[in-house]
């Protein structure tokens, strides 16, 4: 039987927008946070943290997104842990974020002119305030645009995670388009979202970065 | 009791050694300048003294605070030790005033109406008091290196090194920050400095070092150094232009 494209199949795509939007905000809080710790270790001075952050990225960057979310919703449920897709979803793009967040900041991190480390030693400043007062507010400023073109990415690949079940933005479009065979009409519309999702974060970071620009100089 | 006192210090990058023991004693408001040709090791020294570089021998007093190869007590000695280098480094989402506050209120733990009194103070010794709001980007180089000085003294420093901090700047520029070096030198501030004007050497200076191939080659009171060196090393150096 095939259903026409209506405002209940419309609103059905629109509203498993909300399973995106949790799940990018999930990765990015989660990997964000272990993106910054695996950013500190990549550029810290003991060694062996250096080694165990690069290894991380070079794994996690090594590996396709599927294979992590395959891997915690298998991995994990094999161990016994009855899991809801949505957070099996969430750890592997969590991982996933972190890795590349990690790799961003460390490079963000290091486009700091190294005279402003010798500068802030020079001042009696402990390792952890010449990041803290130092470091870290110049690198924010580099880390803007390319962390924002991420975060797109990322709302963009949260799309995967249909394969375990979770019904967000692409699923439900396949869905409808499944029942209505109105793809022009049904794909439109999760394009027309996904749009919607990515425009206002790109424009809120070109705002934030002309804000930033403009502080140092105003 | 000497401000800084280096004893036998030897410093050496990879299988090259760049300093080959060096002795020297600054004294309380003493201004000693630091001359010799480029690779002499000159800067090595004062990164040596505030610690940004190791040694591999010998000794380094400043203040009570002694330096060795096990690099401890590192932060303590650099409180009492200001360097200014060639580029002027400032912070540059800070404006000046933050600049100047910031060391003295997070490593010294200064309250922020004593840290303003401060930067203020500093500011208004190096001639920059009404800048205090502006951004660094906005500030010519030789503004930018006086604020950079008055950084420093906000940490109120038993010594202060200064490499070479006039290279950088146009001839125009280099005039107000030697005023400003010769300002501190008659405030009673104990000065070690790198320099290339060997006029103002002379002229502010009690003492001058000469370095080469990283020893101390001569060293006296400036007139003498500048009016009558002993060696030929010297002699070539200041007889053949200054660079
Ligand atoms: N970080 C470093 N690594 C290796 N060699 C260095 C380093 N810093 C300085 N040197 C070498 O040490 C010597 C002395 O340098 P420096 O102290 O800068 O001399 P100066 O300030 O008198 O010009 C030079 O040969 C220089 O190449
Ligand atoms: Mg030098």
């Amino acid at each position: 039987m095939i259903r026409t494209f209506s405002e209940s199949e419309f609103l059905f795509i629109v509203s498993s927008a909300r399973w995106t939007l949790l799940l990018t905000l999930l990765s990015l809080l989660l990997g964000g946070l272990l993106g910054f710790i695996v950013a500190l270790a990549r550029t810290s001075q003991l060694a062996p943290l250096r080694m165990l952050a690069a290894g991380w990225i070079g794994m996690i960057q090594g590996i396709p997104v599927l294979m992590l979310l395959f891997l915690s919703y298998y991995g994990l449920s094999m161990g016994g842990v009855d899991m809801p897709p949505i957070v099996a979803a969430s750890v592997s793009m969590a991982i996933y974020a972190s890795a590349y967040l990690g790799e961003i900041w460390r490079g963000s991190i290091q486009s700091v002119a190294w005279q402003q480390w010798e500068a802030s030693a020079a001042l009696a400043m402990s390792r952890a305030q010449q990041y803290r007062y130092v470091i870290l507010p110049q690198a924010v400023r580099i880390a803007v645009a390319p962390t924002v073109g991420f975060i797109v990415q990322l709302v963009k690949n949260t799309s995967i995670v249909s394969i375990i079940g979770v019904v967000e933005l692409a699923r439900a479009g396949n869905l409808v388009n499944n029942a209505t065979f109105a793809p022009f009409k049904v794909f439109g519309t999760v394009a027309a979202v996904y749009f919607i999702i990515c425009w206002p974060i790109s424009l809120l970071a070109r705002r934030l970065e002309g804000k930033l620009n403009a502080r140092r100089s105003g | 009791m000497p401000v800084v006192q280096v004893e036998g210090v030897r410093k050496s990058f990879g299988a090259v050694e760049v300093l080959k023991g060096i002795d020297l004693t600054v004294e309380r408001g003493e201004v000693i300048a630091i001359i010799g040709r480029s690779g002499s090791g000159k800067s090595t020294l004062l990164r040596c003294i505030n610690g940004l570089e190791g040694i591999q021998a010998g000794r380094i007093e400043v203040s009570g605070h002694k330096l060795d190869a096990s690099g401890r007590g590192l932060r303590d000695l650099r409180k009492d030790v200001g360097i200014v280098f060639q580029s002027y480094n400032l912070f540059p989402h800070l404006r000046v005033g933050e600049n100047i506050m910031l060391a003295p209120r997070v490593v010294l733990g200064v309250g922020k109406a004593e840290a303003r009194q401060r930067a203020e103070e500093a500011l208004a010794e190096v001639g920059l008091a009404e800048r205090f709001e502006a951004w660094p980007d906005n500030l010519s180089g030789g503004q930018q290196q006086r604020v950079a000085i008055a950084r420093s003294l906000a940490m109120k420093p038993k010594v202060m090194l200064f490499d070479e901090v006039t290279s950088a700047l146009d001839p125009e520029l280099t005039g107000e920050v030697l005023q400003t070096m010769e300002r501190l030198a008659q405030h009673g501030m104990t000065m070690l400095l790198v320099t290339h004007e060997m006029a103002f050497a002379r002229r502010v200076a009690t003492q001058t070092i000469f370095m080469h191939q990283g020893k101390v080659w001569e060293v006296g009171p400036s007139e003498r150094i500048f009016g009558a060196p002993q060696t030929p090393e010297l002699r070539q150096f200041l007889g053949t232009g200054l660079k």
